[in-house]
């Protein structure tokens, strides 16, 4: 199982820099979208991989799991998706204000835009 | 001082969606409501400054939890000087932008009491996660701020600056989640007992950690080689709210002070001074890319936004040198930078509404009304912005390269600084005499339109250039204050003891 988790943070972080780096907005968002999962996944295994284990004491657990990363990612989670829904508006905005969704406002068909 | 240290975090967040909820069509009001809370902080704040002065670090436990299972606010020396300078800043801001600058899109000071609850908060907390919660919240606000008033040009920025930063809390959530892994604990004061402890095996894992938080809180501090957002974001911003960002910075700053003299200061075993060698030589190079940034500028937005970039590279030389009187010296020109950092952004703001169409693009052209007090102002700023005598800029870089005297990379650190204050001081001179000088020449005059009550932007401007000039009449005073905030810096085990309880630094 940790391969498995590992392995897949870590392709979720390779996409979202990737995109990050990409020129025009709305990769840029998806980007920052994915790599918002993948430090959600790495939070939680932060407190260890454990499976079927409860948080909380109880009489007659020994094995528990570590209920403060949960607690973490239910607030990492609620603000990275106010983040995303901010900056979805914002590009939007930018894209029917410019006219271009190139993240330096300069226009696609300007040929020293690059890309 | 019992539930006063929570006041300036609870306040600003109680009156804010007052003002969203009663003041929509009445800007007066709103006005009046975000005055009095930044008034009745700033109040407070120097109570507390009083208090924090007087002893050993005071401990507010939220939720009446004791550390380190519930999140602590912490106010000593350093936090109480923050949240007075947030506070003073934040009340002669709110004069500049009732100007009108304040009514040229919605909700400005709902924000603004947002932003200031995220300041404030940031500097008084005694755990990691919830430094990261406080950081969120003044950056949301921070974005509605920024792109106040609209506009193609500032729509493009904020979409960069957002992009940045939600990168930066991305990054410190993978900082936290490591450091958490080989500690298992959050609370600031517990990571500074736990971080020594660290199993060999694991100090791999808290290093990558330690680097990751480094990192974020250079994004916020615009150094070398993650400056490139500052200049577009504060050239873009609002005149006001570009003069309040010149705080923002300093969260980065004290952050960096705060975590990399406690937590991993000089009792962190392998950790030890962890950001001395990362932190110096970029430091260095953020100097100088600053101050070239300056003479290549422009426009007087960027050439101050790059001054800036510079101030904060001077500022993290003397918070790298990692010494009880090199921290004094950055301590001071900490407060020396923010304000005339903030008063080179108020006078750009007030020369581009006079300029009319040429706006704050350095170039000669026709003269403007006001020109006479407004190259006063200019001229003083100036001077204390790029460290030439008698203002507080001087000062406070003879202090650092004072302290800087006994350091390996001493040469460096005076080669770097005197040569970087010549070129700051040529940019300025450049841009001063082809604003002031060479445009008073000509005969015919900008009519732009009068500003309705240019008066209070004036004052506050003025307000500031006064700071200047007060923080270097009063240098001796502040110095013994600053002086004896170093020292609680780096004796971590006072600060230890009053988060944990006393006995709990040695039984670990």
């Amino acid at each position: 199982m940790e391969v498995f988790v590992a392995s897949s943070i870590g392709l979720l972080a390779a996409a979202g820099v990737y995109l990050l780096l990409r020129a025009h907005t709305f990769p840029v968002v998806l980007g920052l979208a994915l790599l918002s999962y993948a430090v959600n996944v790495f939070l939680f295994s932060m407190g260890r991989l454990i499976v079927d284990a409860p948080p909380i004491l109880q009489k007659g657990v020994d094995t528990y799991t570590d209920p403060l990363p949960q607690a973490l990612v239910l607030t990492a989670i609620v603000i990275s998706f106010g983040m995303t829904a901010l900056i979805v508006v914002l590009a939007l905005r930018s894209y029917l204000e410019i006219g271009s969704d190139h993240v330096d406002g300069t226009s696609i068909d300007d040929p020293k835009a690059g890309s | 001082m019992g539930h006063w240290i929570i006041v300036p975090i609870v306040l600003p967040a109680l009156v804010a969606p007052l003002i969203i909820m009663f003041t929509r069509n009445d800007l007066v009001l709103a006005r009046t409501l975000s005055f009095v809370s930044s008034a009745i902080v700033l109040v407070v704040a120097i109570a507390l400054g009083i208090a924090a002065a007087s002893g050993a670090p005071e401990v507010y436990e939220l939720g009446n939890w004791p550390a380190p299972f519930g999140i602590v606010l912490v106010l000593d020396r350093l936090s109480a000087l923050m949240v007075i300078l947030t506070a003073a800043l934040a009340l002669i801001v709110l004069l500049y932008a009732a100007s009108g600058w304040d009514g040229r899109g919605r909700h400005f000071h709902a924000l603004f009491q947002f932003e200031l609850m995220g300041l404030n908060g940031a500097f008084l907390t005694g755990d990691v996660f919830n430094l990261f919660v406080f950081f969120e919240v003044l950056l949301i606000a921070s974005y509605g701020l920024m792109l106040h008033g609209g506009g193609a040009e500032r729509l493009k920025a904020g979409f960069q600056y957002v992009a940045v930063n939600l990168l930066g809390s991305t990054l410190f959530l993978f900082a936290v989640g490591l450091i958490y892994a080989v500690t298992g604990t959050l609370n600031m004061a517990d990571l500074a007992v736990k971080v020594p402890q660290v199993e060999p095996g694991d100090s791999a894992l808290l290093h990558a950690g330690a680097a990751l938080l480094l990192l974020v809180f250079a994004i916020k501090a615009a150094l070398v080689p993650v400056h490139f957002w500052l200049t577009g974001t504060y050239a873009a911003a609002m005149a006001p709210v570009a003069a309040l960002f010149a705080i923002m910075t300093k969260v980065g700053a004290y952050s960096i002070i705060r975590i990399y003299t406690l937590v991993f200061g000089g009792d962190a075993g392998e950790a030890a001074w962890f950001a001395e060698p990362w932190l110096m030589p970029a430091a260095i190079v953020t100097l100088a890319v600053g101050m070239v940034g300056v003479i290549s500028a422009c426009t007087l937005g960027r050439m101050v936004s790059y001054s800036v970039v510079g101030s904060m590279g001077t500022l993290l030389i003397a918070v790298s040198l990692f010494t009880s009187e090199a921290m004094s010296a950055a301590l001071y020109y900490l407060l020396h930078s923010t304000v005339a950092g903030a008063a080179l952004f108020m006078i750009t703001g007030l020369i581009a509404e006079r300029r009319g169409p040429d706006g704050d693009a350095i170039v000669v052209s026709r003269r403007f009304r006001n020109s006479e007090v407004l190259s006063g102002l200019f001229f003083l700023a100036a001077i204390a912005m790029v460290g030439l005598p008698p203002l507080s800029g001087f000062l406070a870089k003879l202090l650092i390269l004072d302290s800087a005297r006994d350091a390996e990379a001493v040469p460096w650190i005076w080669a770097v600084i005197l040569t970087t204050s010549l070129i700051a001081t040529i940019g300025f001179a450049r841009a001063g005499s082809r604003l002031f000088w060479k445009t008073a020449a000509s005969d015919d005059k900008v009519d732009a339109p009068v500003p309705a009550h240019g008066i209070f932007a004036m004052a506050a401007a003025g307000v500031l250039v006064t700071g200047t000039v007060a923080l270097t009449g009063f240098a001796g005073q502040i110095g013994i204050y600053l002086d004896a905030t170093a020292a609680q810096l780096f004796d971590s085990s006072a600060y230890i003891a009053s988060v944990l309880g006393e006995s709990s630094g040695t039984v670990r």
